[in-house]
């Protein structure tokens, strides 16, 4: 490197601890990357992010970046401190989708890095907190080449601003004996029938996907995201009367008193007098917690599915929001099944980009216009699970209830026939 | 170049991952029967077939530089068995089959400084932001505020010996990207924002900007004669909400952004219902390199959580059953009138009982 080294004295304190130091990994690209054009916007880099550490502010601008074809998928970053830090002064990071379960070979991964070494700065993110691999700082001319490369060998850009974003599902099927659905055929089936609105915003705000194999949603789905997909079985949990019995023996009763019988939810679950637990699945919420701690001697019964909730998302504009029960259950086997699934998913889209407001997430969407009017717009019956509690207010016009009492019997009887 | 010299982008979307998957995952793939914490850091899960997948976990500094990442699949090739994810928490696993692999995959990690851990009863690795390296909305930075505290939570998250998992979460701006947490640590602005009346005509989308703002505090107005905006400082909550879609109006300050600390976030549906964290402390200074501050108050609510929840109580659970009066003080933290919601719903926070603890 020609230039003179940016001195990093606050940075420097990060080097200190046992923990691993981005900083270091930051140095080692400045002084051991044989590439100029990589340990100059190294160093540029470090010189920027001391000066914020210095004056406790952020010195970077968005702008329109996009590659050839697509409107999104680039977070591009201007500095507004590039003359005195110049060779970082551009500096856009890549959205890049990951396999559903994040799963990668260590091949791959090294094919990844020459590729964002040869055209971007060699610093990389797995994974930013909605799910993309972020390969982090290059130039405007540097994300097209980089992106032409990678996705010539199956790797595609995820999404940015108001569209469908990418999709995160947990470790899933793949390594969790909990898992009650295949995430990977969740996700891909889900995002990848509206690539177009990944690629090119068009939405009032983003609209997410994430999927979590069972109700500890180690995806954070319900709290995160638009359109929660959550693994569950409706029959009855498996027990292992001899794994219970061997729990108990390596325990003791005490524990699992104090553990699994006093922690249920519902009270559900029952320790019998000669060791064995009896468990009454129609009272039982799902909640995962007995499941959790004896994870030898009880999983998820064999009648599997989804859980469906909508409208999951953070603080901005109206305050966090959970995600609400839209489909209790649904199976999950077939190839109709999945078209069911994705027909869903359009419906809910479809009626998010006609009818929220800009800047509008569904949750908040459905804040405005009331839970009922959004059943009625994507073509979902009530069903007394959305709900914590039936209304408290006696200020409503019900002359409709004849109609609506009568539909719900029509329901039951055609569920009863089928 | 010339647009006909443009190459048309493939729209693949999401991959498919099971190229990228170990053999025996593949394989066993919906057919696994139980699964073990062996110690910490590592688990073990065994298939209905009798196959065994081994798992090593290790934290990172989740910015990794080539180096860094390619240390790390070296690690895979020569250790393990080529093949890893990455967890929400940006985590690194390694899988085997061989569980002779284990003990030197842990050696080779912990001699290349990455952390092994992070496993069941641990304080997880903080998930995280951008902050001052990327975002161009940031009250401070995110991977500088997470390595100044892991290195000091190293222990709990090497031992797992916390009453049950804790997932730290930070945020540098309100709009908290960095999600809902056992503990969050978040940052606050305190002052309304500071308007460049020269520069809002050109650079923001007014109607956007007044929409954009939870309160309605923002209305369009002329100032020295240009078209600006002014904001109702009584009204304004100073979430920042208007910074994004108009920087000039800046609410970014070197001493007014403070951070907040928030527990209670939990997304599992285990025993209760999720949860969305609650406000416990908040004035504290943002303060580079190491915010100590901050720190002090995180190790202090984990040692009273460590001290008193009962087993599997994750943080929520376990304010739940002592409560809140007696959660500020075992943490002597002070509770005050910015505690009591005002938001939209918050009558449903309020105590309509005589449930009070002596």
């Amino acid at each position: 490197m020609d230039k003179k080294i940016h001195p990093t004295p606050m940075l420097d304190v990060l080097e200190e601890g046992p923990w691993p130091s981005f900083i270091s990994g930051f140095k080692r690209m400045r002084d051991q990357h044989p590439e100029k054009r990589i340990n100059e916007m190294a160093n540029s880099l470090l010189g920027q992010l001391e000066h914020s550490y210095e004056t406790r502010k952020g010195y970077w601008k968005g702008g329109t970046v996009s590659v050839f074809g697509y409107g999104g998928g680039i977070i591009p970053r201007f500095s507004e401190v590039g003359n005195a830090f110049p060779e970082s002064k551009e500096f856009h990071t890549l959205r890049v989708q990951p396999p559903a379960g994040n799963y990668y070979s260590t091949a791959m991964l090294n094919q990844l890095a020459d590729s964002w070494e040869k055209y971007g700065s060699g610093m990389v993110t797995f994974h930013g907190q909605t799910g993309n691999i972020m390969f982090i700082g290059t130039t405007t001319e540097g994300t097209q080449h980089f992106f032409d490369e990678i996705n010539e060998y199956g790797w595609d850009l995820g999404g940015a601003g108001p569209c469908v974003r990418t999709a995160m599902s947990c470790v899933g099927a793949a390594r969790c004996e909990q898992s009650c659905a295949n995430e990977h055929a969740i996700q891909r089936h889900l995002v990848n029938t509206f690539t177009d609105d990944v690629h090119r915003p068009a939405l009032p705000y983003k609209f997410k996907f994430k999927v979590s194999g069972c109700p500890n949603d180690c995806q954070n789905a319900i709290e995160r995201s638009d359109f929660a997909v959550i693994g569950t079985w409706r029959d009855d949990m498996v027990i292992d009367q001899a794994e219970v019995k061997a729990f108990i023996e390596a325990k003791g009763r005490d524990y699992i008193i104090d553990n699994v019988t006093s922690r249920c939810p519902t009270n559900c679950i029952t320790l019998n007098d000669d060791d064995t637990l009896t468990v009454d699945n129609h009272n039982c919420v799902r909640c995962m917690h007995c499941l959790n701690v004896m994870t030898k001697a009880l999983t998820p019964g064999d009648d599997r599915g989804v859980t469906i909730l909508i409208g999951g998302k953070r603080t901005l504009k109206i305050g966090d929001l959970m995600g609400t029960v839209i489909v209790p259950f649904m199976k999950l086997e077939t190839a109709e099944d999945y078209e069911k699934l994705v027909e869903l998913g359009s419906e809910v889209i479809d009626f998010f980009a006609e009818n929220a407001l800009e800047h509008e997430r569904t949750g908040e969407m459905i804040e405005r216009i009331g839970l009922v009017n959004f059943l009625e717009g994507v073509g979902v019956e009530v069903d007394p699970n959305m709900i914590s509690s039936p209304r408290q207010s006696s200020y409503v016009r019900m002359d409709g209830w004849d109609e609506e009492a009568e539909k719900w019997f029509e329901r039951q009887a055609e569920k009863a026939a089928s | 170049m010339a647009l006909e010299d443009m190459r048309p982008p493939i729209e693949s979307g999401c991959p498919d991952g099971f190229q990228y998957m170990h053999p025996g995952m593949r394989k066993n793939y919906g057919q696994w029967k139980f699964h073990e914490h062996p110690r910490p850091g590592v688990l073990r899960h065994v298939a209905h077939s009798g196959d065994e997948i081994w798992t090593v976990k290790a934290g990172t500094q989740r910015i990794l530089d080539v180096y860094s990442l390619r240390k790390l699949t070296e690690i895979g090739d020569k250790f393990g068995d080529g093949y890893v994810r990455f967890t929400i928490r940006s985590n690194i696993e390694y899988m085997v089959s061989d569980e002779a692999k284990v003990q030197p995959l842990i050696d080779a990690l912990g001699e290349a400084g990455f952390i092994v851990g992070g496993t069941a009863n641990s304080v997880a690795m903080i998930s995280h932001t951008q902050g001052w390296l990327h975002c161009d909305i940031p009250g401070t930075d995110a991977s500088g505020v997470v390595k100044a505290m892991m290195d000091e939570l190293i222990d709990e998250f090497t031992n797992c010996n916390m009453p049950n998992r804790v997932h730290l979460t930070t945020s540098c701006c309100q709009i908290n990207c960095g999600g809902q947490g056992d503990i969050a640590i978040n940052v606050q602005h305190t002052k309304p924002p500071k308007i460049n009346h020269d520069l809002v005509a050109n650079v923001c989308e007014r109607p956007t900007v007044v929409a954009r703002c939870p309160v309605a505090a923002i209305r369009p107005a002329m100032v020295n004669g240009k078209p600006s905006l002014e904001v109702d400082e009584k009204k304004c909550i100073c979430c920042g909400a208007c910074f994004p879609p108009c920087p000039p109006m800046m609410i970014n300050d070197a001493e007014h952004s403070k951070l907040a600390i928030w527990v209670g976030g939990n997304h599992s549906n285990a025993r209760g219902k999720p949860t969305f964290q609650k406000l416990v402390a908040a004035g504290i200074p943002n303060n580079p390199p190491r915010w100590p501050e901050a720190t002090a108050i995180v190790k202090r609510i984990l040692k009273e959580y460590k001290a008193g929840a009962k087993d599997w109580e994750r943080i929520n659970d376990w304010i739940e059953r002592i409560g809140w009066p007696r959660f500020f003080e075992v943490t002597g933290l002070p509770f005050t009138k910015y505690h009591i919601d005002n938001w939209r719903g918050s009558r449903n926070s309020l105590n309509a009982s005589t449930h009070i603890r002596f």
